[in-house]
């Protein structure tokens, strides 16, 4: 160590970002057994209680059937549980002193919340093939390219659900922050038609429905299955609410940032 | 701000060209109504141990965070090795250990090294920093099952990774045993010797005593004394006599007063207080010369210490 200058010492690359973090955060998050069991197990149970084996299960949804209807819509809200609960893993970072903690090293705010959202898209992906992998063995049938369309647009589609766990990292500071948003997630996924199709359900829900946050993401993710367009409606409804919880996450973020 | 300040500043003259370590200039934080820190200027040179001493609530954490660039200055500025603080931690220049928090509880010891290791552009080995903390046979255990002194250590072992050339402990040792706070001074005594510049907060005068070639007194958001430990011990430990002396006036006050190491006489009805450093001296005249009874020598506490420090520095 020298003393009569000032020792030259190197900043690290994209803010800190690296394959090591990334491998060790996802290993922790496979490690934590309620994550799991919220994310993957219970998606995939869902599917085997509400898909297979009913007089419904075998009757067509377009270019599939039934059975595939429900794979689907088991897989986005696994994705929706596994992106918002890796997402709000920033409220048991802050509440743990972690964040700060990491501004004692080279990790960029940028670099960490990046890796916080790849961390929750992975366990998404996990959790969508691991539903359609337990739709494929359990007499879900769709056309060949529809099981690659709808995987990608449950899994893409989750996106907004990451920004919405970041978002309700920042906005709640529980280290429980997920035994508030489960049951919210839950609504949001009934809203969105994912348990009982809209079509069921009276006008008044339905308009109500519409501008909810999984409602735009559930049309999407069946239209290849059903053959039916999604409409604008659908689009915008994913659109707009991805830049909300977005927008949202980064209004907290950069005002915790220059707080402490 | 620097009028009321006890100078008792003895360092060697910075060397030619040298960098300081740290740089803190007229530092002030509120929270609210609370001023935190009220002006602090400070300047570290690369090599020296420094104790920041003070009761809670003096400000030193604030200072820290704010040398760390973990908070933002009201006014004033904090430099490290000239840079900003921020970019002085990018570099790897500085690292902390923090009083608590700042661990993830489902990761294992060396995960949360290998991790915090993959953060920065160099770093010493994982292996070297465990073993140097003295955690290496815990390198396996979960965060969650580590004791308080083992989870401190762990912080230690973080803030080695990067080799840094100044380390900064916040009130490392708060809730650990005797023999817990000895070994992981020992640790960080050790790793000081290689040359590194160390700046650890404490509110304990022994520590500061033991482990640091300087220290700077805070009280109350300011730096009220700054030199070598054996003078601010020696600024503290003085004595208190108390005496009752029937029929005490100025003419006793006056006489004590010429007593050697008498600092002040303070009159209180029939009681007389003295304070100073020779409390055998005031004894024996009181008891030989006067009609004194029911004497009592206390020693003076930091406490105390502080509090005339700091009301010295206030009235001037």
């Amino acid at each position: 160590m020298t003393t009569a200058t000032i020792p030259q010492r190197r900043v690290p690359p994209l803010g800190g970002f690296n394959r090591t973090l990334l491998a060790l955060e996802l290993r922790r998050m496979l490690r934590n057994r309620r994550t799991v069991v919220f994310s993957v197990v219970m998606p995939v149970l869902f599917f085997l209680i509400f898909g297979p084996g009913k007089k419904y299960s075998d009757e067509s949804a377009g270019h599939g059937n039934v059975t595939a209807f429900i794979m689907i819509s088991m897989a986005v809200y696994g994705a929706m549980l596994a992106t918002t609960g890796g997402g709000a893993m920033v409220a048991v970072e802050r509440g743990l002193g972690w964040s700060r903690q990491l501004r004692l090293t080279p990790l960029t705010a940028g670099a960490y919340i990046a890796v916080k959202v790849l961390i929750a898209m992975s366990l998404g992906g996990i959790s969508v093939a691991v539903t359609y992998a337990a739709g494929a063995l359990s007499g879900a049938h769709m056309d060949g390219p529809v099981w690659v369309e709808t995987a990608v647009v449950a899994w893409v589609g989750s996106l907004v659900f990451a920004a919405f766990g970041v978002f309700m990292g920042y906005v709640l500071p529980s280290e429980n922050v997920m035994q508030v948003v489960g049951p919210a997630l839950a609504l949001l996924a009934f809203l969105g038609g994912l348990f009982v199709p809209l079509s069921q359900m009276g006008a008044a829900f339905q308009a109500v429905a519409k501008v909810t946050p999984m409602y735009g993401l559930s049309e999407l993710v069946h239209a290849p299955l059903t053959g039916q367009s999604p409409g604008w409606a659908a689009v915008a409804n994913v659109v707009v609410w991805l830049a909300l919880f977005a927008g949202g996450a980064a209004w907290r973020f950069r005002k915790d940032t220059a707080r402490v | 701000m620097l009028a009321g300040m006890t100078q008792i500043e003895t360092a060697p003259p910075p060397v030619a060209h040298a960098v300081p370590a740290v740089e803190l200039r007229g530092l002030t934080k509120s929270f609210g109504p609370v001023r935190a820190v009220r002006g602090i200027d400070l300047t570290i040179r690369p090599g020296e141990i420094v104790a920041f001493l003070g009761p809670n609530g003096a400000g030193k954490t604030t200072t820290i965070d704010m040398a760390l660039g973990l908070s933002r200055p009201d006014s004033g500025t904090a430099r490290v090795y000239g840079m900003e603080p921020q970019d002085a931690v990018r570099r790897g220049l500085v690292s902390a250990v923090m009083q608590t928090g700042g661990l993830l509880k489902d990761l294992t010891v060396a995960e949360t090294l290998r991790l915090t290791a993959s953060l920065f552009s160099d770093t010493r080995p994982v292996a070297e920093v465990l073993s140097r903390a003295g955690i290496s046979d815990v390198a396996d255990r979960r965060v969650v099952k580590c004791s308080g002194g083992q989870q401190q250590r762990l912080r230690f072992a973080m803030a080695l990774l990067p080799d840094p050339e100044l380390l900064v402990l916040d009130e490392p040792t708060t809730g650990m045993d005797v023999t817990g706070r000895r070994d992981f001074w020992s640790a960080i005594r050790q790793d000081a010797e290689a040359g590194r510049t160390v700046l650890f907060a404490t509110h304990y005068l022994e520590e500061a005593d033991a482990y640091a070639d300087r220290v700077v007194l805070v009280s109350q958001g300011q730096v009220v004394a700054d030199g070598t430990a054996s003078q601010v011990k020696a600024l503290v430990s003085g004595r208190t006599v108390r005496a009752t002396v029937p029929e005490a006036g100025e003419a006793l006050v006056a006489r004590l007063r010429a007593l050697p190491g008498v600092e002040d006489v303070e009159l209180r009805g029939d009681s007389v207080l003295v304070a100073g450093s020779d409390s055998d001296a005031v004894a024996r005249y009181l008891l030989t010369d006067t009609a004194a009874r029911d004497l009592e020598i206390t020693s003076r506490g930091l406490e105390d210490a502080f509090i005339t420090l700091t009301s010295e520095g206030t009235q001037k």
